[in-house]
C-alpha cells in the first residue's frame, strides 16, 4: 500500500455538542470497522474557523475523505454506517473481514 | 417606565441611492432584513450594494455570504458597476463567505447535521474586518441543496439570531415564485427576519417595471407602497422616492426673463427665478421657439442653460435656432449652454430621470429647458410617466433652477394632453399656445393661463413668427371659443352690448 493510498479522512465538528460527539464515535466505529486502516483528524471549527473557511465548510459534523481519490463529502453524524462505507467508496471490493474488527 | 428600554429602532443610512427616503433612514440597524424577489429583480445587485455604499460612504467593512454565485463571478460581474471587490478585500473591507456549490461537492447526506460550520466562518469573517454590513445571497439556494427543509429553516433562525448578536446589520436575499404572491418561496420570512423588503420586475404593457416595496418594518415607519427603481451601470440600484418627496423648495420673488420681452409684458415682468413653466400647444404653434428664446434669454443674462431634448435632433435644433437668429454652437462652446438630445425610446422613464438628475448635478444649470414632456409618454405606461414628470419637476424645483417645459397637444385646436393633465398643479405657470380660424385663416393665439404668485395678463392674445421671433400682437376681442377649440367671430354690436350690461348705472 502506497502513502496516496492510505485513507485520510478529517472529521469537522462544531464544538463539544452532543451531535459532535456522536460524530466522532460514529467514525471510530468504522475505524474499528476499517482494520484501523485510516487516519482520522477532528478538527473543531470554533477553534480553527479559518480551516473550515479553507475547506469552505457549511454543514456540521461533514466528514471529507481527503485521501486516495475521489474526494468525498458526506454531512451529518454519520449515523449511517453502512451509507458511510459505501460512500467512502474505497474501491477494489473491500470488505470488512469479521476477525479483523477488533474490540477496544 | 423604565424609557431606556423603549429606544426607537435606530436606522443604518445605506447611502443606496433614494432607499434612504423610501425607508425614512435606512436599515433597522443592527437587524436583519429579508429582500425577496422573483428571478432578475436585482436582489443580487442590492446585496453587494449594500455592502459596496457602506465602503464608499463611511468605510465600513462588510462581509459578503454567498450560496449562488462563486465569489469570481461576483467579483467580475459587480465591477460592472464600478465597485473594486477585489481590492476591498485587500484592504480588508470586504470579506466574501463561499457557500457557493464546488465542483466536488456532492452533499451526502449521512445523518443529523447543523449550519455550524458557516455560521462559524460568518462570525470569523465579521470578527476579522469588523464588518458593520453582512449580505447573505441567497438562501433559497441552501433549501435546494440540503433538501432538508425544517432543518435548514431551523438553523437560518440561529444565524438571524447569531447575527444580530453580532450587532450586524444585515440583507437576506429570497427567492418569489411571483410578482403577487407568497413573500418566499421557503416561507423563510416568518422566522428570519423582522424586516422585509420587495424587489418587483413587472411586466405592464409589454415593458418592464421595477419596484420596491416595504412591506414590514418591525417597530419603526417607512414609506408604504411600491417605488420605481432603476439599476443602471454607473450606481446599481437607483430608488426614485415620488411621494417621499417633500414640498419644501424654496421659492424667490426674483424675476428672469423669459427671452421675449413681449412674453414677459405678459407675466407681469418675467417667470420667477426657480418656477417651473409649462408651454402647450399644438405641434408648429411655436413651442420650440419659446424654448430657443427661453435658453438664450438665460445665455444673455450670463447664465448656464440645459436643453433637454427628445424631439429633435442637435443639427435640426440648431439649424432652427440659427433660423431665429440664435447661435446654439457657439454658446455650448462658451459653456453656456448645453444640448442633450435623445430619443425617447433608448432608455426606460426611470433611467431618463436618473440621466437627467445627473446632467443637472454634473453642468449645474440655471435654466432648464424640456421639448418635449409628451415626446416621452410613450416610453412608459401611464403611470410610469407620471412618476416621471411628478419626480423631475420636483427635482428642479428644489435644485432652484427656472424649468420650461413643453406639452404637445394631441388636436390642433383646442384641448388638454395627457402630459398637462398630470403636470398642471405642479407648474407654477401655464402658457397656452393655440390656433385660432378665423375666417379660413389659421392665426395663432397666447395666453398666460395661470402665473403662480402675480397678476399676469388675461387676454389671448394673437401672435405671429418671423425671422427675429415671436411677436405678441393684439387680444382676439370679438372671437370666442378659442380654448375649446371651436372659435367663432361675434359682432362689435354684441361686444359693446356686453358691455353695457356690467356697466354701473
Amino acid at each position: 500500500m502506497t502513502h496516496a493510498d492510505v485513507l485520510r479522512l478529517v472529521l469537522y465538528v462544531t464544538g463539544d455538542t452532543t451531535r459532535s460527539a456522536a460524530a466522532i464515535a460514529n467514525l471510530q466505529e468504522i475505524q474499528k470497522l476499517l482494520n484501523g486502516q485510516c487516519e482520522i483528524t477532528v478538527i473543531d471549527v470554533l477553534e480553527h474557523p479559518e480551516l473550515a473557511e479553507r475547506e469552505k465548510i457549511l454543514a456540521t459534523p461533514t466528514l471529507v475523505k481527503v485521501s486516495p481519490p475521489p474526494l468525498r463529502r458526506l454531512i451529518g453524524d454519520l449515523s449511517d454506517q453502512a451509507l458511510v462505507v459505501s460512500l467512502l467508496d474505497l474501491g477494489g471490493g473491500f470488505t470488512v473481514p469479521k476477525q479483523s474488527i477488533q474490540r477496544f | 417606565m423604565n424609557s431606556q428600554f423603549l429606544a426607537p429602532v435606530d436606522k443604518l443610512a445605506t447611502d443606496i441611492p433614494g432607499f434612504d427616503l423610501v425607508t425614512l433612514g435606512g436599515l433597522p440597524r443592527g437587524r436583519t432584513t429579508l429582500v425577496a424577489g422573483t428571478a432578475g429583480s436585482a436582489k443580487t445587485v442590492f446585496a453587494a450594494q449594500f455592502l459596496a455604499e457602506g465602503i464608499l460612504h463611511s468605510q465600513e467593512a462588510g462581509v459578503f455570504v454567498t450560496f449562488e454565485e462563486p465569489p469570481d463571478d461576483l467579483r467580475r460581474n459587480m465591477a460592472s458597476f464600478g465597485w473594486p471587490i477585489a481590492d476591498w478585500e485587500r484592504q480588508g473591507l470586504w470579506r466574501f463567505v463561499d457557500g457557493s456549490i464546488q465542483a466536488h461537492d456532492d452533499d451526502h447526506v449521512v445523518g443529523q447535521y447543523d449550519l455550524g460550520g458557516l455560521l462559524v466562518r460568518i462570525e470569523h469573517a465579521v470578527t476579522s474586518v469588523n464588518a458593520r454590513r453582512v449580505s447573505l445571497d441567497s438562501l433559497g439556494a441552501i433549501f435546494n441543496r440540503l433538501h432538508d427543509g425544517d432543518t435548514v429553516r431551523h438553523e437560518l433562525l440561529r444565524i438571524s439570531v447569531a447575527l444580530k448578536r453580532m450587532n450586524v446589520t444585515s440583507v437576506l436575499t429570497a427567492e418569489r415564485t411571483s410578482e403577487y404572491g407568497d413573500i418566499s418561496r421557503h416561507g423563510v420570512e416568518e422566522f428570519v427576519a423582522d424586516n422585509v423588503v420587495i424587489l418587483r420586475n413587472a411586466l405592464e404593457d409589454e415593458k418592464r417595471r421595477r419596484t420596491i416595496e416595504v412591506l414590514k418594518y418591525r417597530g419603526t415607519l417607512h414609506q408604504k407602497g411600491e417605488f420605481p427603481f432603476s439599476v443602471t451601470p454607473a450606481r446599481g440600484v437607483t430608488v426614485i422616492p415620488l411621494s417621499a418627496i417633500e414640498l419644501k423648495q424654496r421659492s424667490s420673488n426674483l424675476r428672469v426673463t423669459s427671452g421675449n420681452p413681449d412674453l414677459d409684458g405678459l407675466c407681469g415682468g418675467g417667470f420667477f427665478r426657480d418656477s417651473v413653466v409649462l408651454v402647450s400647444g399644438a405641434t408648429g404653434t411655436g413651442k420650440t421657439l419659446l424654448t430657443t428664446e427661453f435658453l438664450a434669454g438665460g445665455v444673455n443674462s450670463n447664465e448656464r442653460c440645459l436643453l433637454l431634448a427628445f424631439e429633435e435632433s442637435r443639427e435640426q435644433l440648431f439649424r432652427n435656432a440659427i433660423g431665429w437668429g440664435v447661435n446654439f454652437e457657439e454658446m455650448e462652446a462658451e459653456g453656456k449652454l448645453k444640448v442633450y438630445c435623445v430619443y425617447p425610446e433608448t432608455a426606460s422613464l426611470e433611467d431618463h430621470l436618473i440621466t437627467i438628475k445627473d446632467l443637472v448635478a454634473e453642468f449645474r444649470p440655471h435654466r432648464v429647458a424640456v421639448d418635449s414632456l409628451s415626446a416621452l409618454e410613450r416610453v412608459g405606461t401611464i403611470r410610469s410617466f407620471r412618476e416621471f414628470v411628478i419626480g423631475m419637476t420636483s427635482f428642479i424645483k428644489h435644485q432652484e433652477i427656472t424649468g420650461l417645459f413643453t406639452a404637445t397637444t394631441p388636436t390642433l385646436t383646442g384641448g388638454a394632453s395627457v402630459t398637462e393633465s398630470h403636470i398642471s398643479t405642479l407648474t407654477d405657470s401655464i402658457i397656452l399656445l393655440r390656433y385660432v380660424e378665423i375666417n379660413g385663416e389659421m392665426r395663432r393665439g397666447i395666453t398666460v393661463l395661470k402665473m403662480r404668485g402675480s397678476m399676469h395678463n388675461k387676454d389671448i392674445c394673437e401672435f405671429t413668427i418671423d425671422g427675429c421671433g415671436l411677436h405678441v400682437g393684439k387680444p382676439f376681442r370679438n372671437v370666442v371659443g378659442i380654448l375649446s377649440g371651436n372659435p367663432h367671430m361675434i359682432a362689435a354690436s354684441e361686444i359693446e352690448r356686453l358691455d353695457e350690461l356690467f356697466r354701473n348705472p
